[in-house]
């Protein structure tokens, strides 16, 4: 008999659906992917410079903290967040080092692999594409983490020998709450990379693209902004609504960049004692008492919206690369 | 179990108004060696790609090993093995490492990969390199790494594409021992090739491809006969030439044509060897043989021969 004689009922049930799991193969793809990520030259030189960078600014955070030591109940916090001519403060170093890692991660994912002559060797064997593309995105984001914890157990060391304190349990926890945000800003990056892996065949395309869409929102957007606020909201008469108006749409045009989201979900982290990033009327503050910290919950709820709104990104970016990725042909 | 391995049914692929392959027919026998010849970009690759699932058919039906590969592409990928053209390695993993990579990909535990593995590099000569990193590799000796990739599978089916192409001599020499060898262990073996001289020592059945089409299929010899009409050609020299042997020389049976090439040399057409009658021929006619020679068919005039005529025919 013919094996191309099946059944009505057989033919049906075949068109339906696929077998088997997508994820089969996904952790040997993770697992590969890091062992690369982690010995890769490329990597130990972005660590390197990050621990460079962790290890002075925290140094000359503990120089300034410890003069005015004792007032702040928030003194582990304080390592990050604070400043010293002309280093800026630890935060501000990873809003542009964590971008850079999570580009180097991704440029050639999907690309190098095309160009090494492996892609179609590997989508041979008896996986999905989405473990292929899923796995190189969890080797990343996986690495991050590991770069990111590595980082903040080498502040929390640092500070507990620089201030002879341990932290205090809502240190410790905004601090961690503070590296999830970190490490969803990556996501984007390393998401928009992979984005660029897919639809560029030369390595370098894909790098400088990544790197030219984030010198965009690092560089250009703010002046952007600063042109194209007075266009949609200008101020014809003077009123304090249109002020506010301004003002507003001036918020939710820097909103759109990573970085602001990724900056005030820091801050609020952070700086226990900010409530707000956008405009407070006087009537608003009514009873509050300035300059007390908010309890955790309530740090989390302000900074709730840029939370979700760095995951949503990196999901978006994630599923761009994914739908590209599962239509394109893989000969050469 | 004679179910043919490879079942297709007008399989056709678009990319948009270029017919890549047009509404093929092909099936191939459990054991055997098929070469898929043709000229570049002609639908071999594409062919691969779709019985593999890696490319989704516009339209007919695909069976390998009785399975879809549109619908079931796991089940096809963990029994068919593919060579594609070109192999590529990671080239800062050591031999091993890529293998092992790939085991753990077809779901291998450790220590089975390991072992299958170990199996596969010895078996292809390449135990001594298994720990230098592949981008140290010959060409040579990445194909032979593809050919062990392929057989930590223990695959029912061996797919290559153009597994020849950039080899020196010697190693294709031995590239193509290494295909006598599977299909001596009962594998199949799908191979694409236009590198036609190797094709014809190793394949049993043969498909040339024109256009998206394939246009021929058979063994070699039946190719010969379709293409060039008689398949042997006898030569012979003679030390004086005369009309009454040219006479004897066509009335032999089964002589299908007599070319005087000069200087006493002719050949002769014949659709089986008949060196034996010709030479009794040229005897009892009075002449005197100096050399006789024959031609078996070889696939490099029939693809000259067929290709030739098409072109003289507007697509």
């Amino acid at each position: 008999m013919s094996q191309l004689e099946l059944t009505q009922a057989q033919r049906v049930r075949e068109q339906r659906a696929r077998e088997g799991s997508p994820w089969t193969g996904l952790w040997a793809v993770v697992v590969k992917e890091m062992a690369d990520h982690l010995t890769s030259v490329r990597m130990r030189i972005l660590e390197l410079l990050i621990i460079l960078t962790a290890g002075g600014t925290v140094y000359a955070a503990l120089q300034n903290l410890r003069q005015g030591a004792g007032q702040d109940r928030f003194l582990f916090l304080r390592l990050f967040t604070t400043s010293r001519e002309p280093l800026p403060a630890f935060i501000g170093f990873l809003g542009f080092l964590i971008p850079l890692v999570a580009i180097a991660l991704a440029f050639d994912a999907i690309n190098g692999e095309f160009n090494q002559r492996t892609l179609s060797r590997v989508l041979a064997q008896p996986i999905y594409r989405d473990a292929l593309l899923m796995g190189k995105f969890l080797a990343g984001f996986f690495t991050l983490a590991l770069v990111l914890a590595a980082i903040w157990l080498l502040i929390m060391g640092l500070g507990i020998i620089g201030l002879g304190l341990p932290p205090s349990g809502e240190e410790v926890a905004r601090s961690l709450w503070f590296l999830v945000v970190a490490l969803f800003y990556g996501g984007i990056w390393l998401a928009l990379a992979m984005l660029f892996s897919v639809i560029f065949r030369q390595p370098a395309t894909a790098a400088l693209a990544s790197i030219a869409v984030w010198l965009f929102f690092t560089v250009f957007w703010d002046m952007i902004v600063g042109v194209l606020v007075p266009v949609l909201s200008p101020v014809r008469f003077g009123l304090p609504e249109e002020r506010i108006a301004q003002i507003e749409t001036a918020l939710t045009l820097t909103r759109l960049s990573p970085n602001t989201l990724y900056t005030e979900a820091t801050i609020g982290l952070l700086s226990p004692s900010v409530r707000s990033f956008g405009l407070v009327l006087p009537s608003q503050l009514q009873g509050a008492i300035l300059g007390t910290p908010l309890p955790l919950g309530q740090s989390l709820l302000l900074i709730w919206p840029q939370l979700t709104g760095l995951i949503a990104a990196t999901i978006l970016l994630f599923a761009l690369g994914y739908i590209l990725f599962q239509r394109q042909e893989i000969r050469a | 179990m004679n179910a043919p391995v490879i079942e297709t049914q007008g399989l056709t692929k678009r990319y948009g108004d270029f017919v890549a392959v047009d509404s093929l027919d092909l099936s191939v026998l459990p054991g055997h060696v098929f070469g898929l010849l043709g000229p570049n970009g002609s639908g071999k690759t594409t062919t691969i790609l779709m019985l593999l699932g890696l490319t989704e058919p516009t339209e007919g039906q695909v069976r390998v090993l009785g399975f879809d590969p549109e619908r079931q592409p796991l089940s096809v990928k963990s029994r068919v093995g593919y060579l594609p053209d070109q192999v590529g390695f990671y080239d800062d993993l050591t031999a091993r490492e890529n293998l092992i990579y790939i085991a753990k990909l077809n779901g291998l535990r450790r220590d089975e990969a390991h072992r299958r593995a170990d199996d596969a590099l010895a078996r292809m000569g390449l135990a001594d390199v298994a720990d230098h990193p592949v981008g140290t590799f010959s060409r040579g000796m990445r194909q032979r790494l593809g050919v062990a990739e392929v057989l930590l599978k223990q695959p029912q089916l061996i797919i290559m594409d153009e597994p020849t192409q950039g080899l020196d001599p010697e190693a294709a020499r031995e590239f193509l021992e290494i295909i006598r060898q599977l299909r001596a262990e009962g594998i199949t073996v799908l191979l694409s090739s236009h590198l036609l001289h190797q094709v014809q020592e190793v394949c049993d059945h043969v498909g040339l491809f024109h256009r998206g089409r394939m246009v021929l299929e058979g063994t070699v010899q039946e190719l010969a006969r379709q293409v060039l009409g008689s398949a042997y050609r006898i030569h012979l020299e003679l030390a004086e030439p005369s009309e009454a042997v040219e006479r004897a020389l066509s009335q032999v049976p089964g002589i299908q044509k007599v070319v005087h090439r000069g200087e006493g040399r002719y050949e002769l057409e014949a659709q089986e060897d008949h060196r034996a009658q010709v030479a009794r021929a040229v005897v009892e006619a009075g002449g005197q043989l100096l050399a006789l020679d024959v031609d078996a068919p070889s696939l490099d005039e029939i693809y000259a021969h067929y290709f030739q005529e098409v072109e003289h025919v507007p697509a």
